[in-house]
């Protein structure tokens, strides 16, 4: 059960530990990482700079990465542009938002409930494979080609992870916290609002980040594979079947990613924020 | 022991199976059960009622000659390539991310240059890069192989990266004292170390490939499940839509179950030490 | 043995962890060290390994000076369930060194079964570690480094994280060790009764900038006894002294008035 908690990893460079070398002051730290981080963007570009120079490939097929990052540039200017990642980001959210809404609460009754725990694992383990891009021409079918139709999708294929992530933080809260409680004479109620949730907060909340990780791609993928009338991948399907100008299409694939990493990069300042407490131990040594 | 006790033990025995199958299969058979009731009673064709949607499989893929275990041709055209790309592509991507992971990961310089990079490709979505592969490899096989295998390496290369990163420094120190040649230190410590790490990641990319593996055939392909699916869809066939899903499903299902198996039995040992530490 | 030349060592340029450390190790002989916590034991000692460079001074091990880790040492590490690998036998541990000592099969085989019959775990080859409880798990990690045949054998505060009852065991074992194969021994620990128990010599250092502050010799009849030994007027007067200076310059360092005895 510890897959959706594993990718959930933050990969944060570990902090400079033992091993000879000196440890500095905290602020020389994290200027030395953002540096680090800057220096890798910079690397990765130049690498990419120099293979797509090199003419393996016509250029109509794989544009250099200058002219790429020159169109995302000319792109995050553009209103029209700019309306479509609103587009995109409006589905998203609101699609996530109804997969929380939906997934914890249910997630918290099959978690506090052992016979509901040990049904509905089977059927979650059999519904959790089903790739919601498959489920892409039925929502044509149903909810047409639009806001709807992407939203519905997003918030099936986030539910799962949010759900799963609930019924296992509420399910499998520490033993001892549990009976430290009952010997305080906490009744149920309390026991759920005081021990069991903030315990499986943290979980919860990954799952939230796992689910908005999925989320952005399934919104993405299905404006490209449905053809929506709006959005990022809309935008990309429309500038490939219009002359296929390469640039744009990986401008527009780069951009999505880079709202990908931002909005991941928020939900783990968040965590951080929220959860502190998770992480304190972590890194001492 | 007396002649009744051996079978009073069997009997209690196998009420427990049933009554464990029950309580594992119950509220899914009950879940098909109550929408075959209200399709046959609302009847709406977006949802056909389970037994057709079975009996239409059957037909579908099931109606061959004997002599090839009944599969119909639908299996060996569009079931089979689709499995095999899939498992073509995850092959890929498990053997460069394992290899390219594990070079990255032992040096701690490298991978925190390298990290910012690795995330924002890993955020490009699949589907956003149908088009390129397209553009550049054709609408072939390859294409989707490459797509399937470009796609789903993230979880495990970043995974192994991780697993590689953050072996024990107590097992780094003791393979140190004992002087352990370099390739003893890569294949007896570390890999075996980042295994549990390694194998989620492999697990990830296995549902991401095949979610990569129908996208691949949602867009200018000529077989394939995904393309399957997206025809029914066209030519308005809804319970030939409604085959594909299950299929998928099932498919997915015995793939993380296959999976789940292979990679307990690897991972004995991880389960034993966690509880013991935890007790 | 091992000569240690004013050693000094630090993890910052603000905290010096080691100042000034030095002293002598003859072969044959079990020195342990001990000091005030946080007096940086644990650094020295991975220094004495190689595992560390310091930035002042030398180790210098059979008369060569140590640059990364010499042949001929071995290390037992205080977090012993940490340091054995789970993912192989208890055997599969023990042989794992050995694997790379240009040693054939059946060579390997007697010296881990010598080696887990010295230790007293003859039966247990096929578990894992983590099957067994702490004690026998370091008797593994006693087993690994002495299957290894090192001339020195370094351990780390080595009975630290196991219950009384067993560490009397393990002390008992390391004697034991020492008596028929000759090793030189140094440990770590904080514990002063089993420093003076098991050692001949014992290095009292201060607190970090860390110094020697005194070598004490134990001087104590072999072999010895959990109970008759310590009940000895030599064992309580070492001790004793030993405590006396770690609690003086303890006190020293924090500047409050050295109490009155």
């Amino acid at each position: 059960m510890s897959d959706t908690l594993e990718f959930a990893a933050p990969s944060l460079p570990s902090p400079a530990s033992g091993g000879g070398k000196g440890g500095g002051s905290a602020a020389w730290g994290r200027t030395a990482s953002a540096l680090r981080v800057a220096l890798g963007v910079v690397a990765f570009f130049l690498i990419l700079e120099l293979i797509t120079s090199l003419g393996l490939v016509p250029a109509i097929y794989l544009p250099r990465a200058s002219t790429v990052v020159e169109r995302m540039a000319e792109l995050m200017v553009d209103p029209k542009f700019l309306k479509q990642i609103l587009a995109t980001l409006e589905a998203w959210a609101v699609g996530l938002a109804l997969a929380t809404l939906i997934s914890v609460p249910i997630g918290i009754l099959i978690g506090t409930s052992e016979p509901a725990y040990k049904m509905s694992s089977p059927v979650i383990e059999f519904m959790r494979p089903i790739p919601s891009v498959a489920l892409i021409p039925l929502a044509i079918l149903l909810w047409g080609q639009g806001f709807s139709m992407k939203v519905i999708l997003v918030a099936y294929a986030a539910a799962w992870p949010i759900l799963f992530n609930t019924v296992y933080g509420v399910h499998d809260v520490d033993p001892i916290a549990v009976e430290t409680a009952r010997c305080f004479g906490l009744k149920r109620r309390s026991m759920l609002w005081r021990i069991c949730l903030p315990s499986a907060a943290p979980l919860i909340f990954t799952g939230i980040r796992i689910s908005a990780s999925i989320g952005l791609i399934v919104v993405i993928g299905s404006e490209l594979l449905a053809s929506t009338d709006s959005g990022i991948g809309s935008y990309i399907l429309f500038v490939s079947l219009n002359g296929g100008h390469m640039d744009s299409v990986l401008a527009g694939a780069a951009i999505a990613g880079i709202v990908g990493v931002l909005i991941n990069w928020l939900l783990g300042l968040i965590d951080r924020r929220l959860f502190a407490w998770r992480y304190l131990g972590a890194t001492a040594r | 022991m007396s002649p009744t006790e051996p079978s009073k033990a069997a009997t209690s025995a196998l009420l427990g199976a049933l009554r464990s199958m029950a309580v594992r299969w119950g509220l899914g058979v009950g879940l098909v059960a109550l929408w075959q009731v209200l399709a046959m009673r609302a009847g709406s064709i977006f949802f056909p009622p389970p037994t057709e949607i079975a009996k239409r499989a059957v037909e579908l893929w099931l109606s061959g000659p004997p002599s090839r275990l009944f599969l119909s041709d639908g299996v060996f055209q569009d079931i089979l390539p689709s499995l095999l790309r899939l498992l073509a592509g995850w092959s890929l991507a498990v053997a460069c991310g394992i290899a390219l992971g594990t070079a990255i990961g032992r040096s701690r310089r490298i991978s925190e240059l390298l990290d910012p990079s690795l995330q924002f490709l890993r955020a490009i979505p699949g589907p956003a890069l149908v088009p390129v592969f397209i553009l550049l490899l054709g609408t072939e096989s390859t294409m989707r192989i490459a797509l399937i295998a470009f796609g789903s390496i993230w979880p495990v290369l970043l995974n192994t990266i991780e697993g590689t990163r953050t072996v024990d420094p107590v097992q780094l120190d003791t393979a140190a004292s004992f002087r352990l040649p370099r390739g003893a230190l890569l294949w007896r410590i570390v890999l075996p170390a980042a295994m549990p790490k390694i194998f989620a990641g492999m697990r990830i990319s296995l549902a991401l490939a095949v979610i990569l593996m129908v996208v691949s055939e949602l867009v200018a392909s000529t077989n394939g499940i995904g393309y399957r699916i997206q025809n029914a869809q066209i030519m308005f066939l809804l319970t030939d839509m409604w085959c594909g899903i299950v299929l998928l499903a099932v498919i997915g299902y015995t793939l993380n179950r296959l999976f789940l198996t292979i990679e307990d039995r690897a991972l004995n040992w991880h389960r034993g030490a966690r509880g013991r530490s935890a007790a | 043995m091992l000569s240690v030349a004013e050693l000094a060592y630090s993890y910052s340029s603000e905290k010096p962890v080691l100042a000034n450390v030095t002293f002598a190790v003859v072969a044959g002989e079990i020195v342990s060290i001990v000091g005030p916590s946080g007096c940086g034991k644990t650094t020295l000692l991975k220094i004495l390994a190689g595992l560390l460079r310091p930035i002042k001074g030398d180790v210098r091990f059979q008369g060569e000076i140590v640059r990364g880790v010499p042949a001929g040492l071995a290390m037992v590490f205080q977090e012993y369930s940490r340091s054995l690998l789970p993912w192989t036998t208890v055997t599969g541990n023990v042989e794992l060194p050995l694997r790379y000592k240009k040693l054939d099969r059946p060579a390997r085989a007697r010296l881990v079964s010598d080696s887990l019959e010295a230790v007293g775990l003859s039966g247990f080859g096929q578990y894992y570690p983590w099957q067994l409880s702490g004690g026998m798990q370091q008797r593994v990690a006693i087993a690994r480094a002495l299957a290894y045949q090192p001339k020195l054998l370094l351990m780390d505060e080595p009975f630290a994280s196991v219950d009384a009852q067993t560490r009397a065991d393990l002390e008992d074992l390391v004697a034991a060790v020492r008596d028929r194969f000759g090793i030189t021994i140094v440990f770590i620990t904080h514990d002063i009764d089993e420093a003076v128990y098991l050692s001949d010599r014992v290095v009292v250092l201060s607190t970090s900038p860390t110094t020697v502050i005194d070598v004490i010799t134990t001087e104590l009849p072999r072999p010895r006894d959990q109970i008759a030994t310590k009940a000895l007027p030599t064992f309580v007067e070492k001790r004793s002294a030993i405590a006396r200076l770690i609690r003086r310059r303890n006190a020293d360092s924090l500047q409050h008035p050295a109490p009155r005895e």
